[in-house]
């Protein structure tokens, strides 16, 4: 992490515990940081582990959106039929609230865990789709003639052509599914965990706000940011080591 | 006997125009022809249809010894078109590649290639650690890799500066000198086309036609560029392609 960011970070965490002081405002309206804190001490472990479940779903989601999205990419980009007959829905997919239908999901899916990594996927999968499908394309018509030109077919081209090219696409794509697949995952969460699937970080947001215990609340609310911030970086580093393993960036 | 016989092709693209009229031209081994003309004129085209990446609407184009298969036809691009995950070597060997002969194999073949156009000790660079110049002759190196029938290049030092550009059109030559292969070569440059070809054929644009056909009479060297006979055979083309030109815009507005 680079210097400025977490300056700016303590800066802003000193005001707002000075702000707290200072208005005397009561910690189940505004808890300040020191009273998050050490909610999180008072029970480390249960937000942890309702932090792994988030993952775990958020991860989940990740991979199966890396297969679909990555699956779905190369159909459309082999075959005419295939593009006219998957877009479409997968533009459907994207633009539907998930909030809206992870009742539905959660309902038909029995078991709680595909539920929820169902909705993550649902949000999490399009990025990755649409980046890898435009990398998949995005090789110079040259570089396809001088395939076909030394006899390659369709699979030698997308191994060996096609698949590479699509690689930085795909992990820009990656980057930002991976940020999605948790939003995916908290929301299912919220609406599993207010019909009584006790599990993740937003049944502890969810328990902590019915009790009142704001400062909990907040750390479980700190804690999905840090997840996220986390996350979003480590696919970043992830995809510069890789290209820059292939000598590239 | 004449290696492709090029009979009456035209070519007219699915949008209407009309890229290429009644092309007609006979290739012999070892030939070394420059396709001239200025933009739109078909010389791109006709060079789609020698590789078989097009096919002609009317006319033939007729092969000694059957159309080339795969890995026969050497091409090199306008741009390197190498690609950028590759080492220069990965990218000589592709062709190979795409034949089904591994690395190992083809290693010599590919290390051969790449010190032919000088770029022995450079195996392991890629692409973004090479300059434009080096770029283009590993994209020769990679064209010539196969040993192909022939060798097509499409304007392939037009985006180089002009120290490249002499220096790669002579390592053309020597390329051409030493493996005796057949080269059709594509460009808008009335200097390049003189100073590189055998022949050089004239095509005028809109249709795009073959104007007329010139043999050159220079030595193919280094030392021909400082000629009067290269001089005078510059003129003898800009004359010719001025002519083939007219009824276009540009030669009218030249009258005075």
């Amino acid at each position: 992490m680079s210097w400025p960011p977490a300056i700016a970070g303590l800066l802003a965490l000193a005001l707002w515990q000075g702000a707290v002081w200072a208005t005397g405002v009561p910690a189940y309206l505004v808890p300040g940081p020191i009273a998050i804190v050490r909610a999180f001490v008072a029970a480390p472990t249960l937000l942890l582990s309702s932090l792994a479940s988030t993952l775990v779903v958020t991860f989940t989601a990740l991979a199966v959106s890396t297969v679909l999205g990555v699956g779905m990419a190369v159909a459309i980009t082999a075959s005419r039929w295939a593009r006219a007959a998957i877009q479409p829905w997968a533009v459907a997919l994207q633009v539907t609230p998930i909030v809206a239908i992870a009742p539905l999901i959660i309902a038909w899916v029995g078991d709680p865990f595909a539920a929820l990594v169902a909705c993550a996927t649902i949000v999490a999968f399009f990025p990755i789709f649409s980046n890898t499908a435009i990398g998949l394309a995005s090789p110079p018509p040259e570089l396809l003639d001088l395939f076909r030109l030394n006899g390659a077919g369709g699979w030698a081209t997308l191994r060996l052509l096609r698949l590479p090219a699509a690689l930085p696409y795909f992990l820009a794509g990656l980057r930002v599914s991976g940020g999605l697949a948790l939003v995916g995952a908290v929301v299912a969460e919220f609406v599993a965990g207010a019909g009584g699937f006790a599990s993740g970080l937003a049944y502890r947001i969810l328990e902590s706000g019915y009790r009142l215990q704001i400062p909990r609340m907040f750390a479980a609310l700190m804690l999905l940011s840090a997840a996220g911030i986390s996350i979003h970086a480590v696919l970043g580093l992830f995809g510069r080591w890789l290209l820059r393993r292939r000598g590239e960036a | 006997m004449t290696l492709l016989a090029i009979e009456g092709v035209g070519r007219r693209f699915p949008n209407g125009t009309e890229a290429l009229r009644d092309a007609s031209l006979a290739i012999e081994p070892g030939d070394f022809v420059a396709l001239l003309g200025p933009s739109g004129c078909g010389k791109s085209t006709l060079l789609r249809l020698i590789a078989g990446l097009d096919a002609p609407d009317t006319g033939a184009l007729r092969w000694a010894g059957g159309a080339p298969g795969p890995g026969e036809i050497g091409f090199v691009f306008q741009d390197a078109t190498l690609l950028p995950w590759a080492t220069a070597e990965e990218n000589v060997w592709l062709p190979l590649r795409l034949r089904g002969i591994p690395r190992e194999a083809a290693r010599a073949d590919v290390r051969a290639a790449l010190a032919r156009v000088g770029l022995s000790g450079f195996e392991g660079a890629r692409p973004r650690e090479l300059s434009g110049g080096m770029r283009m002759r590993v994209s020769i190196a990679r064209a010539l890799v196969g040993r192909p029938r022939v060798l097509l290049l499409d304007e392939p030092f037009a985006a180089l500066d002009e120290f490249t550009r002499h220096a790669l059109q002579d390592d053309l030559l020597a390329l051409w000198r030493g493996l005796s292969c057949t080269v059709v070569f594509v460009t808008h440059s009335i200097y390049e086309a003189a100073f590189l070809a055998r022949r050089i054929v004239v095509m005028t644009p809109r249709p795009g036609r073959i104007a007329t056909e010139l043999a050159s009479p220079l030595a193919p060297e280094h030392a021909t560029r400082f000629t009067a006979d290269y001089g005078a055979l510059v003129r003898e083309v800009t004359g010719v392609l001025r002519a083939a030109m007219v009824p276009a815009p540009s030669a009218a507005i030249d009258q005075p």
